[in-house]
């Protein structure tokens, strides 16, 4: 049984994005999904400090302190991208302009509640930044995220027990077990990673799993 | 004669009064006015209502605005600190010595933009279900729920920018928008450092702050 690794993780996502989207990627494991999108498909990254168009990463010693994404990482421009102020970059968030947005998550619930903004850590201040507006205006709204936690406790729950970022709001989960849909009637399976049986994917889900007729195998290349 | 260029960080912040509210631009270091920053903490001013994206970088760049508990309030989305301790922001949150507003960021932004647009409140799906809609009215538009989101204004706003004319008009480099033109409209005075102060007029569409919307501008270098 072999999970696929983050970068895997990001690179079955990437695999998902059409040609012409306009894609906001959230920190951690969903901002690698833009190393791995398809090669010659046109597809505009989102940052919600005000970039469409987002490029690279800046090359070392060519950082710009003024240009950064909403991750605070040094980044370089596309051809064919916008700068534009917080209010606008906003709007193309909650206006419903962006297509899709890949989100870290602690926890999503099979009526797509998902749980990714407080950790519940004792004595550390809160922060939301976007991720509340992102939930809620994105067209669609894909988590990408480990099947487990450190502690070995399931993410995919019946009802988040950290505080929730949005309601009903997840479309899709990319695991390093599984791609799975939330769907109406809950947790829908449509890819499982090479060796784990649908037991096991079950075994380490807190909420009912099932199965589409076409359920598949994830053939992910190595990306160690 | 309009002319809004002052000299010296004292002119930039006359009439500074214990118990204002400033707003601060900048996001990830771009757009932050760390001179006029330092210039407030210089100041005595105390009981200050701040209105900023993110605390850190202003703890970081002014502490004893906090170690001195001059700040009574922030209207923020991100009140953490970075490592595993809390911060001296954060005891004082948690103490109930700094109360605190924690706002989704585009609610956040376009609660700036309302604000300043003459907008008292608006409704938004963002925050829906969430802690952050509690206690707050909620109605129904087109078979969505929306929670009721105040604009928000100051007695000032502190920005920085990168080209600025005699009339206060402004233009940005990079990211250095972010919550600027926004804060600018909000705040009833609006001071902006600006890496060059030119003789000639910005051209009437190479600005992204008009000067009606400014107050004071002082050139100063970038100190990051």
């Amino acid at each position: 049984m072999t999970p696929l690794s983050r970068n895997q993780i990001a690179w079955r996502a990437a695999q998902d994005l059409v040609e012409g989207w306009y894609v906001n990627l959230g920190m951690g494991m969903p901002v690698l999904a833009a190393n791995y999108a398809p090669k010659d498909a046109d597809i505009m990254f989102q940052s919600e400090n005000g970039i469409v168009g987002v490029g690279p990463v800046a090359a070392p010693g060519e950082e710009d302190l003024d240009y950064v994404d909403a991750g605070s990482q040094k980044i370089t421009l596309r051809e064919g991208a916008a700068l534009v102020d917080s209010a606008m970059a906003f709007a193309m968030i909650r206006g419903g302009h962006i297509d899709v947005t890949m989100l870290g998550g602690f926890q999503v619930a099979s009526n797509g509640d998902l749980a990714n903004w407080d950790a519940m850590i004792p004595n550390k201040g809160p922060l939301v930044g976007g991720a509340m507006d992102l939930a809620a205006g994105a067209k669609s709204v894909w988590v990408v995220m480990a099947h487990l936690t450190r502690d070995g406790e399931p993410r995919l729950v019946e009802k988040c027990l950290y505080p929730v970022t949005g309601v009903g709001v997840v479309d899709r989960v990319y695991t390093d077990h599984a791609v799975i849909e939330v769907t109406q009637e809950g947790f829908l399976v449509k890819e499982i990673a090479e060796g784990v049986s649908r037991e096991l994917l079950q075994s380490r889900t807190a909420a009912p799993l099932s199965f589409a007729p076409d359920c598949s195998v994830i053939n992910a290349p190595d990306l160690s | 004669m309009i002319d809004k260029r002052v000299e010296t960080v004292e002119q930039a912040l006359d009439g500074l009064f214990d118990g204002c509210s400033i707003m601060i631009s900048g996001f990830g270091g771009a757009g932050l006015p760390i001179t006029l920053v330092r210039a407030l903490e210089a100041t005595s001013v105390r009981n200050l209502t701040l209105i900023l994206n993110s605390i850190r970088f202003i703890e970081y760049t002014a502490p004893s605005l906090f170690t001195d508990k001059r700040v009574a309030k922030a209207i923020c989305s991100a009140a953490r600190s970075p490592g595993k301790e809390p911060g001296i922001y954060e005891r004082q949150i948690q103490s109930g010595e700094l109360e605190l507003e924690l706002s989704p960021q585009g609610s956040f932004a376009e609660r700036l933009r309302a604000g300043g647009a003459g907008i008292p409140a608006f409704f938004t799906p963002t925050a829906v279900g969430t802690k952050l809609a509690e206690g707050k009215e909620t109605r129904e538009f087109n078979g969505q729920t929306c929670v009721m989101e105040t604009g928000l204004t100051a007695d000032f706003a502190i920005l920085r920018g990168q080209t600025a004319d005699r009339w206060g008009n402004v233009a940005f480099r990079g990211l250095q928008a972010n919550f600027g033109p926004a804060m600018a409209m909000a705040a009833r005075t609006t001071i902006v450092e600006v890496t060059e102060l030119q003789e000639e007029a910005l051209p009437p569409n190479g600005s992204h702050i008009p000067g009606i919307f400014t107050n004071r501008i002082i050139q100063l270098p970038d100190e990051r």
